[in-house]
């Protein structure tokens, strides 16, 4: 078997019914050098101490349940290797997000900011029947946004995001990188749609280009770039109507 | 307790739940819809999914070829009017699939790519890289939020069916966050919570597949049909039980020994060259080269690791930019777990519980035997799949019955039986039903450990109903379950906390599945022959005379163990035959 080291973790508990405000307990865990810190907090919860909160499911990197701060950087906990870390480690929630319980963050404002971005494919002549195949599509139009589908909603980016601390009204960069995936993609039409949204003072204005959204991001999506792209096209929008009326009835 | 009142109420919410709930959608806008999961949509386990899902697109195959694949694949035990009405229907959900903007692999001239995948003639596993089922379930998820008559109710544990006057009535859930539990009154249900892999150590499954919905249906009544049919995917990284897709082996990737040897060649599958030709060597179906994996360790010539023997997959000859534009999410899996790079070295490997081709009994429609029940996905069981489900037809699977299932639950919802009786009955049953619930937080009960039982169930499944199976590894595991199924009563919850308490959840999860390890093994211990994923050491011949024929477990009262009844195949146009791989397959 691989070696075995005793790493004490410090994680933070809150408990909203018994506890006044969120306090660090440590508990102390032999574990194998090529475990994750979430095996740890499995070890935790099913030898240690089964009231300890946190989700997961996948244990490879795709569902984006287990997002946490790993002495204070956000990860995905079953990507975070105990070997890069010393002999502590400190497991605290996502930052910038109200703590439901322990390691459980409050993610609504999340699912409603990605609901308002419209992240659906539109048509103005509507879905064309399954019948007549598929919208063709060359493998270069896929790569233009093709990063940008990447997104697995896990909220590091939003938990290293300076802005989305100061102004909770930020939609922030995930939601934002995703309405620019639907702008790219060559069969939609809906740029104009989600310009109300994505071109507001929420939206890509808002962003002061600090980048840590994707220096933190696990699957090498670039939110800071899309937001950049978002702020060039909504520029160029706001001299064309200057130039044009805009239309109406769009939404 | 408070009632929340909906037309069709859809328990899970991956990628049939979504389906479905889109289906509904569209079918009548008017329905108001209850879409239920314990987790956010995002996370169900659908985003696992790699290579593909299966359909028809392509010029040279033929909806012929599809049936006849899926059917072979399944040793005969599908429903034959079900797979012909699946393969024709997989294109035209794969084309709405594509509408929807998910992001496929194209060829050249722009159309969705092919790759080849296990046990099919033809390569028509449409793909998106190897994320097939992330691309799915985002894409799902997002076009649903155009529908405002679907209302999600993220995070929302599902804990029984409501049955009144023989029909189900709506569902019993807890709001994790609060605790507090509530009864969702719905004219129509649909069960789409997926499989139950983890009731097994060793798998691919994600935590949260514990086939609630599976053990809701069973105590409501309903048969769960084929059971013991539980496939091994032959290639997942040791130790975690990470998936490694089989669209590994679909773009050209070969197994060794622990001698470099294609040791496929020696089970029926070879000649080993030319490569790759279809159903053939690494493109064979699962349960045959899982079965093969078993002899190779047995004779000696698999690898010692340190979580258990393995073999190899070898990938360097794809070269590093096919591996990168094909293959990219198994190259950093491979990486950053076994600490192998694909590129430059062989990746070790070991066959890992990966699908239950049973579930929960249902027809064409997706109807349960339960009037207003539905379901589809992997808590279904139609059966398309028989003793073996071929890599990629799940994700199609899921689109057109999820479908289905929508379809039809809106129509009940919206007919005269729908929309007779039942509304102030849901209340009362429900309350009934809640104190399975708030039994377990209660001071005075036991001290079984949550964790303790799981570890000695999985264990009794894997060595008593794995790979191979014998009377006597099953008759040892039949007791030990219920031994588990009686100390389960006296099951500890540490936790008393009501918000986001996912220690009552582990509890509620294990009561279900030890319900469905036995089911499993019951199954097995009475079908005394060998077919697709099904193994017995002591009857190793396929038995059509006897077993040709859906099992269907049926609860018993209390602690008692399941009863095995029979359901006939459907066979329309394929008479059973000997299924054959290798240079002599069709």
């Amino acid at each position: 078997m691989t070696t075995e080291r005793m790493i004490e973790f410090e994680v933070l508990r809150y408990r909203p019914d018994t506890d006044h405000e969120p306090v660090f307990e440590t508990y102390r865990v032999p574990c194998n050098e090529d475990w994750v810190v979430l095996d740890a907090l499995n070890h935790i919860k099913d030898e240690i101490d089964g009231t300890l909160s946190y989700r997961w499911s996948c244990h490879m990197a795709v569902c984006g349940s287990c997002g946490m701060q790993v002495n204070g950087e956000p990860k995905l906990a079953c990507k975070a290797f105990v070997r890069d870390y010393g002999n502590r480690i400190r497991v605290e929630p996502l930052a910038t997000f109200p703590i439901e319980r322990d390691l459980v963050v409050d993610m609504d404002d999340f699912t409603d900011k990605l609901q308002s971005v419209k992240p659906w494919i539109i048509r103005d002549d509507g879905e064309k029947p399954a019948e007549d195949g598929e919208y063709r599509q060359s493998m270069g139009e896929l790569r233009k946004y093709r990063q940008f589908s990447m997104c697995i909603n896990c909220m590091l980016c939003y938990s290293a995001c300076p802005q989305y601390a100061l102004n909770p009204e930020f939609i922030g960069p995930a939601a934002l990188a995703l309405a620019h995936r639907y702008n790219l993609d060559s069969r939609d039409q809906g740029a104009e749609q989600r310009r109300d949204v994505v071109a507001s003072h929420a939206g890509v204005w808002d962003c002061t280009f600090v980048g840590q959204c994707s220096a933190v991001c696990p699957k090498d999506v670039d939110p800071a770039a899309a937001i950049q792209q978002g702020k060039i096209e909504s520029s160029k929008n706001f001299f064309l109507d200057l130039l044009k009326p805009k239309k109406t009835g769009a939404k | 307790m408070d009632v929340i009142k909906t037309d069709v109420a859809i328990v899970g919410a991956g990628g049939a739940g979504l389906r479905a709930a889109i289906a509904c959608a569209e079918a009548d806008p008017s329905l108001n819809v209850a879409l239920i999961s314990k987790v956010l949509p995002m996370r169900s386990h659908t985003v696992a999914a790699e290579g593909g899902a299966a359909a028809v697109i392509k010029e040279n195959d033929s909806l012929e070829n599809h049936f006849n694949d899926t059917v072979s694949g399944g040793d005969w035990l599908c429903d034959q009017d079900i797979v012909e009405l699946f393969v024709n229907e997989a294109p035209k959900e794969m084309m709405r699939l594509e509408h929807w903007g998910c992001p496929f692999s194209r060829d050249p001239d722009g159309r969705i790519a092919v790759r080849p995948f296990g046990g099919m003639k033809v390569e028509r596993t449409c793909y998106a890289a190897d994320k097939t089922g992330f691309h799915l379930l985002h894409t799902l998820f997002q076009t649903s939020m155009k529908f405002p008559s679907v209302k999600r109710y993220d995070e929302f544990f599902t804990v029984d069916l409501i049955v009144e006057d023989g029909r189900a009535r709506g569902v019993v859930a807890m709001e994790i966050r609060t605790g507090k539990l509530f009864a969702f009154a719905a004219k129509a249900v649909i069960i789409c919570t997926g499989g139950a892999g983890r009731v097994f150590p060793f798998t691919t499954n994600g935590a949260i597949k514990t086939g609630d919905g599976m053990a809701m249906a069973y105590r409501a009544g309903v048969p769960l049909k084929d059971m013991e049919f539980v496939q091994y995917h032959p290639t997942g990284l040791p130790g975690t039980g990470i998936l490694l897709t089989e669209g590994c082996r679909g773009e050209g990737g070969i197994m060794v020994n622990k001698d470099g040897y294609r040791y496929l060649q020696d089970y029926n599958l070879g000649p080993p060259d030319p490569w790759p030709r279809k159903k053939a060597m690494e493109l064979g179906p699962r349960d045959r080269l899982s079965q093969a994996f078993w002899h190779e360790q047995q004779k000696g010539r698999t690898i010692k690791g340190p979580y258990g023997d393995v073999v190899h997959l070898d990938l360097r000859h794809l070269g590093e930019e096919k591996i990168n534009e094909r293959l990219p999410f198994v190259r950093m899996l491979a990486k950053s777990y076994v600490g192998v790079d694909p590129v430059t070295d062989p990746v070790p490997v070991r066959p890992v519980i990966h699908y239950t081709m049973g579930g929960i009994d249902c027809d064409i429609d997706a109807a349960t035997p339960l009037p207003g029940l539905y379901t589809a996905g992997e808590a279904s069981c139609l059966s398309i799949n028989g003793a073996n489900r071929l890599g990629s037809n799940s994700l199609t699977e899921l689109l057109v019955f999820g479908r289905r299932a929508g379809e039809h639950a809106a129509a009940f919802a919206r007919s005269t039986e729908g929309r007779t009786g039942g509304e102030k009955s849901v209340a009362g049953a429900a309350d009934a039903l809640a104190g399975r619930v708030t039994d377990l937080l209660d001071e005075r009960h036991g001290t079984e450990s949550i964790a303790g039982l799981r570890k000695e169930m999985t264990a009794t499944m894997e060595s008593g109903c794995g790979i191979y199976r014998s009377e006597d590894t099953l008759k040892e595991t039949t007791a030990k379950l219920a031994e588990l199924r009686e100390r389960y009563q006296r099951v500890h919850v540490t936790d008393k906390s009501r918000v986001f308490n996912t220690e009552l959840m582990h509890a509620i999860e294990l009561g279900n599945m030890l319900e469905l390890a036995e089911a499993m093994a019951h199954s097995a211990l009475e079908r005394k022959e060998s077919r697709g994923a099904h193994q017995r050491l002591d009857h190793t011949a396929r038995d059509d005379a006897n077993y040709l024929t859906h099992s269907m477990a049926v609860r018993g009262d209390g602690l008692e163990a399941p009863r095995i009844e029979y359901k006939d195949v459907v066979i329309t146009k394929s008479q059973p035959a000997e299924r054959v791989y290798g240079g002599e397959a069709k």
